[in-house]
């Protein structure tokens, strides 16, 4: 069974269809990859399977469960977790603060547990603090954990994104162009974070512009265009499919 | 070492404890009885800054009527503490109703935190200025209320206001009398002064545990952006409803309190101004800190009084006459005094650490 399976999904803003007829699904522990040209409805996309929009028509199912119309909490805690094109993380807040953060929808402490502080929220709040600067370490943020999130390097950003999002611990990471405006040192850097988190199970979802990155790391591709799939499958054949390169180049009116 | 360091630290803390209760003696001694009373409403003023603090500090949520949860608390304990129903329906209270304060403080800290429900729900969409508006607004509405509900059943008394509230009772004993414990004379103000502080120290307490908690951070989280927080999982109404009814809960407490301590209240003590002022309590000591919303509470109480007994004298020694009254001066130096803080400092006059780090680090990065 899928782990994602969206069938004619729709999505209108007004009279503008930015989402029609959108079906695919996604496997258990690929990198799943979506490209298309600007304005084809990537992000929207995106949006829907994370909850930001609520998808006009179709169906979505989740981990085997339907989901209509949910919050992005909602799906968040049932194992969706994403990364922002433009960088949102929590500026004001430190590093630490911000992937504790992403603990919240792991943890219990309500209120009262906040107020007694008794063994079971210390010992939850422990853990929370300990699996952060784990999760720091492992995206590799060497700057001290007490950093603010605003103070730190571009390329941190975008990693520190990617831990906050892991702490919520997903069964489906959705990254909105990671690489945008990364170096290729640092795309190769995070080429290697993601097969790294691939290889624990977590399944990938990945929006990008860049080609080369995506057609190096993904099991299968989408293409986007005009709001409607046109292409799906092995990247290789997703390269040589006519009208995708008709929809990158331009098709030839005749 | 680290243990001297620490008892070092104690030490400290003992004698600024020391200090603290000693504090309506010295006030007593030093500038007369009506400043012990400045300082009392000083500590309630901290109560509401600190409420507001959560709002506005911990949620981002601006909330420019917040007096109205004052209010509230404040005709709660009114109007069951007082002869003043037996007006209204005589045959079901010719006595009025005289509840015990204990009784009345939980229910309107509970009814408080409703309206901040209340208030809460239909503003979830709004943010910055027009949630400061719609506050504003629901602020104001409270205020009228208890301004006009005195018709066609006279429930508030309208604006002459309610009297002859019950004093504040401990084990029977009215805190409106003078005691002595253990040979100490403690009279009436300096009686309401520990009550007062035991209850500021119990909300900073409260502020406290809240905002080291997985609640604060989600509130935080909340502040700082929204819709990450929801797609962190973070259920941003609920949260946004808890930081309303938590605040609104820290305003009844308070204004139940102010009740019991007055003796009268009038909706004239619930005017907007005075959601302005514990807002700049809040903005003025530093947003989102506790120790910096403690200063700015007892600055922006105590300021004000102090002009209020320097400007006439000082004016009559050097003109003759009162030229300005200090009503309107103190309108003026508040506004400067605003004015240079945003300019100086714009985290408030004693940040939380973290945000004088950020100052430190934009500055430090300036100089680069």
């Amino acid at each position: 069974m899928s782990l994602l399976a969206l069938s004619g999904i729709g999505k209108q803003f007004g009279g503008l269809h930015a989402l029609s007829e959108v079906s695919l699904h996604i496997e258990r522990g690929e990198i799943y990859g979506l490209i298309g040209p600007n304005g084809a409805g990537k992000t929207t996309l995106f949006n829907v399977i994370t909850g930001l929009y609520q998808p006009n028509a179709g169906e979505f199912r989740f981990n085997g469960c339907s989901y209509q119309a949910a919050k992005p909490h909602v799906l968040a805690a049932a194992g969706i977790a994403r990364t922002f094109q433009n960088i949102r993380l929590f500026a004001n807040l430190t590093a630490l603060e911000n992937v504790m953060i992403g603990r919240h929808v792991r943890t219990q402490a309500g209120v009262f547990g906040a107020l007694l502080r008794n063994k079971a929220v210390r010992l939850e709040e422990r853990a929370c603090r300990a699996r952060a600067h784990e999760l720091l370490r492992y995206v590799g943020i060497e700057k001290p954990s007490q950093t603010l999130a605003k103070n730190l390097s571009y390329g941190e950003q975008r990693r520190l994104e990617i831990a906050r999002a892991l702490a919520t611990e997903p069964l489906l990471l959705a990254l909105d162009e990671p690489a945008a405006g990364m170096n290729a040192t640092e795309t190769e850097a995070l080429k290697a974070l993601l097969q790294g988190i691939r290889k624990t199970g977590v399944t990938v979802l990945l929006i990008e512009h860049d080609v080369k990155l995506i057609m190096g790391l993904c099991d299968r591709v989408a293409v986007l265009d005009y709001g409607r799939k046109i292409a799906e499958g092995v990247p290789e054949q997703v390269r040589n499919n006519p009208a995708v390169i008709a929809a990158y180049l331009g098709a030839d009116d005749e | 070492m680290k243990n001297f360091k620490f008892s070092k630290r104690g030490l400290l803390f003992f004698l600024m404890f020391v200090a603290v209760l000693a504090l309506p003696f010295i006030t007593d001694a030093l500038l007369g009885r009506g400043w012990v009373r400045i300082v009392d409403f000083a500590m309630l003023y901290i109560m509401l800054a600190l409420g507001l603090n959560i709002v506005v500090g911990y949620a981002g949520l601006l909330d420019l009527g917040y007096i109205a949860f004052f209010a509230v608390g404040a005709y709660c304990y009114a109007l069951t503490g007082s002869p003043h129903l037996a007006l209204a329906f005589p045959q079901l209270f010719p006595d009025g109703v005289h509840l015990s304060f204990w009784i009345v403080l939980p229910m309107a800290a509970m009814l408080a935190g409703g309206m901040g429900v209340l208030l809460g729900a239909p503003t979830l969409r709004l943010r910055g200025d027009y949630l400061a508006i719609v506050t504003l607004g629901f602020g104001e509405i409270i205020r009228i209320f208890m301004n006009n509900l005195n018709a066609p059943v006279n429930l508030t008394n309208g604006p002459q206001g309610i009297s002859r509230i019950d004093p504040v009772r401990i084990a029977g004993v009215s805190l409106n009398t003078t005691q002595s414990v253990f040979g100490i004379t403690l009279p009436s103000v300096h009686l309401y002064f520990y009550l007062f502080l035991g209850f500021a120290a119990l909300v900073a307490f409260v502020s406290h545990r809240l905002e080291k908690s997985r609640i604060g951070r989600a509130w935080m989280a909340i502040r700082e952006d929204e819709i990450a927080a929801s797609a962190m999982g973070i259920n941003t109404r609920n949260l946004k409803l808890l930081a309303f009814a938590m605040g609104a809960m820290f305003g009844g407490v308070s204004g139940t309190l102010f009740a019991g301590f007055q003796g009268f209240v009038s909706p004239e003590s619930f005017s907007l101004m005075e959601s302005v002022m514990v807002l700049c309590m809040v903005v003025l000591g530093g947003m989102g800190h506790i120790y910096g919303v403690i200063l700015g509470g007892l600055m922006l109480a105590l300021l004000p009084e102090m002009l209020r007994h320097s400007v006439v004298p000082l004016q009559q020694a050097m003109f003759g006459k009162v030229i300005i009254d200090p009503e309107s001066l103190r309108m003026l130096l508040f506004g400067i005094a605003l004015i240079v803080v945003m300019l100086y400092r714009p985290a408030g006059l004693w940040p939380s650490p973290v945000r004088r780090r950020e100052l430190a680090s934009d500055e430090a990065a300036e100089r680069v």
